[in-house]
């Protein structure tokens, strides 16, 4: 199993003692060639703390999820670093950033990427049985319970509404108890009322577990409930205050 | 504006991605069918054409009365060359010499197909020419020559005419529908039969109209003249004239028709299979384009203009591009061939397009249909990812195609119920295995508490299980039909080889008297040739059946009118020969030596309507004796060996006149001891069949070739629809690992997880694949083909090894280059 492997190891016990649980810097990612290069991040700096609440706003084309990418390892920075926990990604491998996702990051998506083959128990094993977690299928039964969903434990996505499929979404993002947890429009593809009942459960979960949540909306009134706001403009990260531009 | 939006709309899905798997898959599955096609049409023209060097002629019409002028318009209306032959014996004299030979006068421009071999020279060796001997002169053969001692310019008589020796015929490739002819050729040209005046009311002449042409145009030419036919006339082409060849020809072309439905299979397979990503995009853009208020007709009529377009295009370049390939094909064998291949007609091109129509349709009507009761919600929410349709809706339409298609291509019913019983067995058998094989390691992918990677590939088999048992079924048909053709090939070459070896007889030695056996065994004996069997012939006419008096009118068959009025060679004999095997009653035993049975082969007992157990009366130089029929043979006349219609045990004709004949292998360094033969037994009469056996040995090798050819094809055609049905999957295998990737999964443990569901394909699909090839291979050789089979289990094994890994080895090919893609990447270009 390559996460039981030595320098996983290391990993892991470097990044439950870092204080902060991210650290972004001179982040630059640029797509196409030159001369029709685009710069979507431009030396972009970012710290959050272990257990903060992060929301990044900005309007859409801004590069919100690009950034999310970056910070969750999911993508590659045309330069710069950021360091998970005191982890550089820029040392390690695809595979070796794969197993700190596995085991310290969680993700709700805009639209859930829940797997259609699998039912919604399945789905939210998943990411426990990918680290050989112990428990996994107990775990997920009670996070799927916290979700409200205990009754649809053997239902297939397609068989739940967009709100449900949703919940489950967040139930896989926090049964593995990751340590950060990203989140990417997660009401973007549902109606009013079902979004605010998600972002409820979302931050209740969050604040319950303590976890470091980063956020990425366009809404601002949701961006509100995060300890921090951070607004993605032109490349740039900038504080709260600028919320009116969004 | 329909048209507009249609092309707008296919222009869209082409840049997206799904057209071109689609139009990939289409484009194969018409590029396959006609450059098998293609190619097939070519080679058996060229084979025909082949064949009809053994006649002279693609066709031959033989009659005992001249041919009426008639003949000859109806061939010109065919587009048909033709020209007439006429034969009889008489005797040829040269001084105090003289013999009986075959005179055989032909008109220029003969022979039609092939040419001769003539020493026109006795200072220069034989040369190939197409030409016939010119007026006043004559051509012998060598063994005519050496009896009445006759060179070149020399002056021989025949009949009421003289004859200046123009040249040694020394091969007549058209004596191949007379090879056992006991009196040799002297040809001249047919102007020169009225001055012999040996033609005169009443004479037995042997006439025969030859002609040459297309293959079509001979066909409707054998159409137009059968219902003219006179008593006494009858129609040879190769096939009736040489056994062996037309068995040799019957089964290459039934192994090339079963090639080309091998393709049609392996074609309709991709597409189903890669068709899914187009249908369900096309189904989402209707379902929008209801949304903004475009009726159901119209709709349909986009989405029907779209088939027709994809339809067109898929059929042209797919003729285009299989014409092509053909051409390469062709001049590879042409190479190998020598000879150039005849052009091929445009029967592929229709076959082709109407293959490219038909699949499209038959895949797409069916959604079409569904989408008028379709909830648009349903599409666009995804919650379907196409229009629901009724299973049996679903692949009613495709599957009547394939059977049409099949049964077009087929030729033989027999064929087509063999392998579309074989496609509906694999669907099933393939089926239940896939299902049960599933579910059985689903079970034990529980076990595996620390492999998760290989717990959710294996467990992906059964959340996908419909998925799954389609891909084991497709897998399971295109494997099946490519073992099945291996298999076959290989019978089939063995037969061949097996057939004819190298030192099968080539001098049969006939009118042996008694007395004389012993001395011929001895002579056989001193020029080392391996001693052969001595067979007895006793001429006898079947004169009744079961105590009813046989005549020529209570038959309406021409070849059973022959056979009962002339005379039968029977033999007698203690044991079967190898080459012959029972297929009704029993061989007689050893204290049964003199009982009156007789054994039959089994097409002169069909064509005389004999039965086992008969009681067949033969008049033997006036006597009379009942024979009851044993058995029933099948005789291997391919083996070119000494084999006889009548056989009856080893002593019950012993008290009636006989003659004995043997054959044997002369090799070609010895040829000149048959001269010794000749002249120490003058009465014997030697029948050199090395010639002829030179020409069925070199179409046997082309046919050879051809299956090869043909084989090697239907073998890249089959990988590369492989390889176009994982592409159409292709999608949502990324979505998956890329979310697995995201999860915290590793490109190993991906990898592994893919793997160990494709292996599971593919053990599934091999396994199946290889039980029902066997039983099919077995099936179709025994019952269609007519080889003799056997399992061949060191090719069934080395097949399962190439094949079980094959699947999951391309499916990584497919997925592995977008493993280095970061998953943000490949999510988002999903």
């Amino acid at each position: 199993m390559l996460l039981s492997e030595e320098n996983f190891q290391a990993i892991d016990g470097d990044l439950t003692t870092r204080s902060h649980a991210i650290l972004a810097t001179d982040l630059c990612k640029s797509v196409g060639e030159a001369p029709n290069q685009i710069d979507i991040l431009t030396n972009l700096q970012l710290q959050v703390a272990l257990g903060e609440s992060v929301a990044i706003v900005g309007s859409s084309g801004s590069g919100k999820s690009t950034l999310l990418g970056l910070l969750a390892g999911l993508d590659n920075p045309t330069s710069g670093n950021v360091a998970v926990q005191g982890r550089s990604f820029s040392d390690l491998d695809e595979d070796a950033r794969a197993a700190i996702r596995g085991k310290h990051m969680g993700f709700v998506f805009q639209s859930f990427q829940l797997l259609p083959t699998m039912t919604a128990l399945e789905n939210v094993m998943l990411p426990m049985q990918l680290s050989n977690q112990a428990d996994a299928k107990k775990t997920a039964i009670a996070t799927l319970e916290k979700v409200g969903l205990g009754s649809r434990l053997s239902h297939y996505p397609k068989q739940l509404s967009g709100g449900e499929q949703q919940r489950v979404a967040i139930a896989r993002a926090f049964a593995p108890q990751p340590t950060i947890l990203f989140a990417d429009e997660p009401t973007g593809n549902l109606d009013l009322a079902t979004g605010e009942r998600i972002i409820d459960l979302l931050f209740s979960l969050n604040q319950a577990a303590g976890k470091t949540l980063i956020l990425v909306t366009h809404d601002v009134k949701l961006a509100q409930r995060c300890q921090r706001t951070l607004t993605l403009n032109n490349g740039q990260l900038s504080e709260a205050g600028q919320l009116g531009s969004v | 504006m329909i048209f507009k939006l249609s092309y707008q709309q296919l222009f869209s899905q082409w840049k997206s991605g799904d057209l071109r798997v689609m139009l990939f898959a289409l484009v194969l599955a018409v590029t396959s069918i006609t450059a098998v096609n293609f190619f097939i049409n070519r080679i058996a023209q060229h084979l025909n054409a082949q064949g009809g060097m053994l006649l002279g002629g693609d066709l031959v019409v033989i009659s005992d009365q001249a041919i009426p002028a008639d003949y000859t318009q109806l061939a010109k209306q065919f587009d048909l060359q033709s020209t007439s032959t006429l034969e009889f014996p008489s005797m040829v004299i040269k001084g105090e010499r003289n013999q009986l030979a075959e005179i055989k006068a032909v008109q220029n421009g003969f022979p039609l197909r092939g040419d001769f071999n003539v020493q026109m020279s006795s200072r220069q060796p034989a040369s190939n020419i197409r030409a016939t001997p010119g007026k006043g002169e004559v051509w012998l053969e060598p063994r005519l020559a050496s009896v009445l001692n006759v060179s070149i310019n020399d002056t021989v008589e025949v009949g009421a005419a003289n004859f200046k020796v123009a040249g040694i015929l020394v091969r007549e490739s058209s004596r191949g529908g007379d090879m056992f002819s006991f009196a040799p050729r002297l040809m001249m040209h047919s102007d020169d039969i009225a001055k012999t005046e040996l033609i005169q009311f009443g004479s037995r002449v042997k006439y025969q109209f030859l002609v040459a042409g297309r293959a079509d145009n001979i066909a409707g030419f054998s159409d137009a003249i059968t219902p003219k036919l006179r008593r006494g006339e009858r129609i040879q082409d190769v096939k009736s004239a040489r056994p062996e060849i037309k068995s040799a020809l019957d089964k290459a072309e039934t192994f090339l028709g079963l090639s080309a439905m091998a393709s049609v299979v392996l074609s309709i397979v991709a597409m189903l299979l890669a068709s899914a990503p187009f249908v369900a995009r096309s189904t989402n853009t209707a379902a929008l384009m209801r949304c903004f208020g475009a009726s159901k007709a119209v709709i349909q009529k986009i989405l029907l203009l779209q088939t027709a377009i994809l339809a067109l295009i898929g059929g042209v370049l797919g003729c285009v591009i299989g014409y092509i390939l053909q051409y390469g094909l062709a001049y590879i064998a042409g190479q190998l061939f020598v000879e150039t291949l005849p052009t091929p007609n445009l029967m592929p091109v229709l076959i082709g397009m109407s293959l490219s129509f038909a699949i499209l349709f038959s895949i797409m009507w069916p959604h079409i249909q569904a989408l008028k009761n379709v909830s648009i919600m349903r599409i666009l929410r995804r919650d379907e990812a196409e229009a629901p349709v009724k299973l049996w809706l679903k692949y009613t339409p495709i599957v009547l195609v394939s059977m049409l298609l099949i049964a077009v291509v087929a030729k033989t019913w027999q064929l087509a119920f063999a392998f579309l019983a074989g496609i509906l067995g694999i669907c099933l058998v393939a089926g239940l295995l896939a299902y049960g094989l599933a579910k059985l390691l689903n079970r034990f992918s529980q076990q595996l508490k620390s492999q998760y990677a290989i717990r959710f590939g294996l467990s992906n088999l059964n959340r996908r299980l419909g998925l799954s048992i389609a891909q084991m079924i497709g897998f399971s048909l295109g494997a099946m039909v490519l073992m099945l053709l291996m298999m076959i090939k290989t019978d089939l070459l063995d037969a061949w080889r097996g057939s004819m070896p190298i030192d099968a007889p080539n001098r049969f030695v006939i009118n042996i008297q008694p007395n004389q056996v012993a001395p011929i065994k001895q002579f056989i004996d001193e020029i080392k040739v391996n001693r052969p069997q001595v067979f007895p012939m006793i001429r006898g006419r079947l004169v009744a059946k079961n105590n009813q008096a046989i005549n020529p009118d209570l038959f309406e068959d021409e070849r059973a009118k022959r056979l009962v009025s002339r005379e039968f060679n029977l033999s007698s004999a203690a044991t079967m020969q190898a080459d012959n095997r029972l297929l009704q009653g029993r061989w007689w035993q050893a204290d049964e030596a003199r009982q009156p049975f007789v054994s039959i082969e089994q097409d002169i007992a069909k064509t005389l309507n004999i039965q086992l157990n008969d009681k067949l009366t033969y008049d033997i130089a006036g006597s009379r004796i009942v024979l009851t029929v044993m058995s029933i043979r099948k005789v291997e006349w391919d083996s070119m060996r000494a084999n006889f219609f009548a056989v009856t045990p080893l002593e019950t004709l012993k008290d009636y006149p006989a003659s004995y004949m043997t054959a044997f292998y002369l090799p070609q360094n010895q040829a000149l001891a048959m001269n010794q033969l000749v002249q120490k037994f003058p009465n014997f009469t030697v029948i050199d069949t090395a010639s002829i056996m030179n020409q069925v040995r070199d179409i046997m090798n082309k046919l050879t070739l051809a299956v090869s050819f043909v084989f090697m094809f239907c073998l890249v055609a089959g990988l590369i629809v492989l390889y176009a049905a994982l592409i159409a999957t292709r999608e949502a295998r990324l979505q998956e690992s890329a979310l697995l990737r995201v999860l915290g999964a590793s490109r190993r443990q991906v990898t592994i997880a893919l793997l160990t569901e494709f292996a599971g394909i593919g053990l599934v699909a091999a396994s199946v694949a290889i039980a029902m090839a066997i039983a099919l291979s077995a099936y179709l050789s025994i019952f269609v083909l007519d080889i003799p089979y056997r399992l061949n289990a060191s090719l069934a094994l080395a097949v399962f090894g190439l094949t079980a890994p094959l699947i999951p080895l391309a499916a990584w090919s497919v997925i592995r280059r977008y493993l280095n893609v970061p998953p943000k990447q490949l999510l988002n270009s999903i």
